[in-house]
């Protein structure tokens, strides 16, 4: 009662200040994760550097490939961080992450694309395209969760997969491939897909723009200095806009788990009818949760997708769901900055790395290509280790999946949480550890 | 406390039929049944407001379903539940909750890896945090963690109640049997509930907070709540229930004070011989 009174007359004020320890310890983790993944990324990216140009690999390529790694690393954070709302809040096992990634990109291709094109689009301002794809993704989340969350968690993820390969196939069928309407030819342009300006062109855009012209030049001169092109520079700096992005979601994701919505999306999680006993309702809150993180991954298409000139079925494989899940597995799914140090250690060593080691290889050794594993090691026998040296950097990009099969199998028995899955994140919008009369008997 | 004022704020504005009396809430003709058994097969009682009224009967009585029924988690097949003059017979789970009929679970059913603390900030409802747009947006995100500073008040004052405050920052998985019932009672009070359902409050917490749990539900019992609980320890229900309900295959086989309870031949009987 007393407590209630003071409350109400202004009591707030002094209250807030002895909370102080609350935000400025909330920034002290918030500051050690910034620094610990700019740490990891720094170690990361000089090492590829020394490595690259010890064994005479070009400064352009090195810094192509760092580029390259820094944009998927990017990417994938995007949709780690989507994805983690649903399965590592709430526990939606959502495989059908690439489906939302689609609607977001072709709604954004059909939108931003030429009228003149073919298929034709609507030819908007490419900010219309990002938000209306986006917005179409949390549509789609919304169409899919009313009938998915009825059912039992098993088969919510059968049918979030089945419902990425329809959108997949829907593409790719005949009677969307083209659509006519008023004397022009719309659709999804079936296998060969739809052409239209790519998302990162807005890095050319800003590089127009009064102010940004001479720092552009100036960074294209410092670059042209150690032998880098113009167009890994634009790499870098989309990957530097994509950083925004992974901000943004990062804040947003942040504030729903540290609140009492997030502490439902927990409960929900952990014990559903729990959570319901409790008056909570939980149906409403996984639709809304839901449409949150497809939106997310609809953006998240749109920025990694988008970004080429040319969108297809092709690239919408439900194994682009499987990437981001051992993105988000590595990092510890339930933590936000573990979905971004996975998403960048799985980017950087398990996506890309292999791709240096080749790059490397093509430098500094004259190997032959074999035709099979037998005839490397026939040639082996023989004592020319070329032929398999051949063999196994031809097979580098089959070969990643054994090591990422691999590295989950060893991750799963060294640390089955994940790089950072072991942090107490609680989901509260203050500190709870402050109590009311300030005892402790610990 | 600040709940106190609560429960009795609730009384004033619940409707009562004129023919109940004084129940807070009735069963009638209870039925469920599971494939080819009969778990509940008829139940009719009802529970007066304020009282501790103890639910017995041996296992497989029908106890836990009848619960389930009253509570939502499970649909009736026939019969009728209604609580505070309101019919909320097959209702989903938390808007029975949110009428202020809470339950606890044989087995408890804390969130195991949420914190001790987390857990119990579940409890209270309607929540201004709970809504999406409040917590994200910058302006309304205030008035959320000024309710959730109220909030985490009182959930500390409860916590130190039931003796589990030095927990409170543990992982709800890691607490024993024990203190997880405690956690869900404790839990289910922050809701402000008018009635507690508690299914077997007292398996495996140990005498010394037994007895200071009882006192805390006659407290709360003086406040204007109303206790229904499932409970096995003959000493609990003799003691400290006003009034007893004897369940056998599914029905109600007698009730009555604890006393007439106790001396009733049939009760004996299904307790202690008789073919089931």
């Amino acid at each position: 009662m007393s407590d209630e009174s003071t409350r109400e007359e202004g009591g707030a004020q002094p209250e807030e200040q002895s909370e102080n320890p609350t935000p400025d310890e909330t920034a002290i983790r918030w500051q050690s994760d910034v620094k610990f993944i700019a740490k990891l990324v720094a170690v990361t990216y000089v090492g590829f550097a020394i490595l690259g140009l010890v064994t005479g690999v070009s400064t352009n390529e090195i810094a192509g490939f760092l580029a390259t790694v820094t944009f998927y690393a990017a990417v994938f954070a995007l949709l780690a961080l989507a994805l983690n709302l649903h399965w590592g809040y709430t526990g939606l096992f959502n495989i059908g992450v690439v489906g939302f990634m689609a609607i977001g990109v072709y709604t954004f291709a059909i939108l931003t694309a030429s009228p003149e094109a073919s298929p034709a689009g609507l030819g908007l301002p490419m900010v219309v395209g990002v938000i209306g794809g986006t917005l179409a993704a949390a549509l789609a989340g919304a169409v899919i969760a009313l009938p998915a969350l009825r059912v039992r968690a098993d088969y919510f993820a059968i049918i979030t997969l089945g419902f990425s390969e329809i959108v997949r196939l829907s593409i790719t069928s005949g009677s969307l491939r083209q659509v006519e309407v008023n004397d022009r030819v719309y659709g999804t342009g079936g296998g060969s897909g739809i052409r239209y300006d790519p998302v990162d062109g807005v890095v050319t855009w800003l590089l127009e723009l009064p102010g940004f012209e001479q720092g552009g030049e100036a960074l294209y001169q410092v670059a042209a200095l150690v032998n880098v092109t113009s167009s890994v520079v634009d790499r870098f700096l989309y990957a530097v806009i994509l950083m925004i992005f992974i901000v943004l979601f990062y804040l947003l994701l942040t504030r729903i788990a540290r609140s009492p919505f997030g502490r439902v999306l927990k409960a929900i999680r952990e014990d559903e009818i729990a959570a319901r006993s409790l008056g909570k309702r939980t149906q409403v809150t996984k639709i809304k949760v839901f449409m949150v993180g497809t939106a997310l991954m609809g953006l998240g298409g749109i920025l990694w997708l988008g970004s080429r000139s040319l969108v297809s079925p092709d690239g919408l494989m439900p194994v682009i769901t499987f990437y981001i899940f051992v993105a988000l597995i590595i990092g510890g799914s339930g933590s936000n900055t573990g979905s971004v140090v996975g998403a960048f250690v799985f980017a950087a060593f398990l996506w890309e790395g292999p791709r240096f080691i080749r790059t490397i290889a093509r430098t500094n050794l004259d190997y032959r290509p074999t035709g099979t594993i037998y005839d490397a090691f026939v040639e082996l026998a023989a004592l020319d280790p070329m032929p398999l040296i051949g063999y196994l950097i031809g097979s580098l990009d089959e070969l990643r999946w054994i090591l990422l099969g691999t590295v989950l199998v060893v991750l799963m028995i060294k640390r089955p949480k994940g790089l950072l899955g072991e942090r107490k994140e609680i989901a509260a919008a203050t500190d709870l550890s402050h109590r009311p009369r300030g005892e402790t008997d610990e | 406390m600040s709940e106190s004022q609560q429960p009795t704020g609730h009384n004033d504005d619940s409707v009562q039929t004129a023919e109940s009396g004084d129940a807070v809430l009735q069963i009638a003709d209870l039925e469920k049944r599971f494939g080819g058994i009969v778990a509940v097969d008829g139940a009719t009682f009802s529970v007066e407001r304020g009282s501790i009224t103890g639910l017995i009967g041996p296992n497989g009585a029908g106890k836990s379903t009848t619960f389930n029924l009253i509570t939502g988690t499970h649909k009736p097949d026939a019969g009728s539940v209604t609580f505070n003059g309101e019919d909320i017979t097959g209702r989903p789970p938390e808007q029975i909750a949110n009428r202020g009929l809470v339950r606890t679970f044989q087995i408890a059913r804390e969130l195991p890896e949420m914190t001790v603390l987390e857990n119990m900030m579940l409890g209270p409802k309607n929540q201004l945090g709970e809504t999406l747009w409040r917590s994200v947006m910058p302006g309304a995100r205030s008035a959320v963690i000024e309710q959730e500073k109220e909030l985490r008040e009182r959930a500390w004052e409860t916590l130190e109640f039931f003796e589990i405050d030095h927990l409170a920052e543990e992982y709800a998985g890691s607490l024993s049997g024990g203190q997880r019932k405690l956690l869900e009672l404790a839990r289910a009070l922050l809701t402000d509930p008018d009635m507690l359902l508690l299914d077997e409050p007292m398996a495996g917490v140990n005498p010394s907070l037994e007895k200071k749990l009882l006192e805390r539900i006659h407290d709360l019992q003086e406040e204007g709540y109303t206790f229904l609980l499932v409970e096995h320890d003959m000493d609990v229900i003799m003691n400290h229930c006003d009034h007893v309900i004897v369940m056998h295959q599914g029905r109600v086989l007698t009730e009555g004070v604890p006393e007439e309870v106790k001396s009733d031949e049939e009760v004996i009987e299904a307790y202690l011989g008789g073919e089931a």
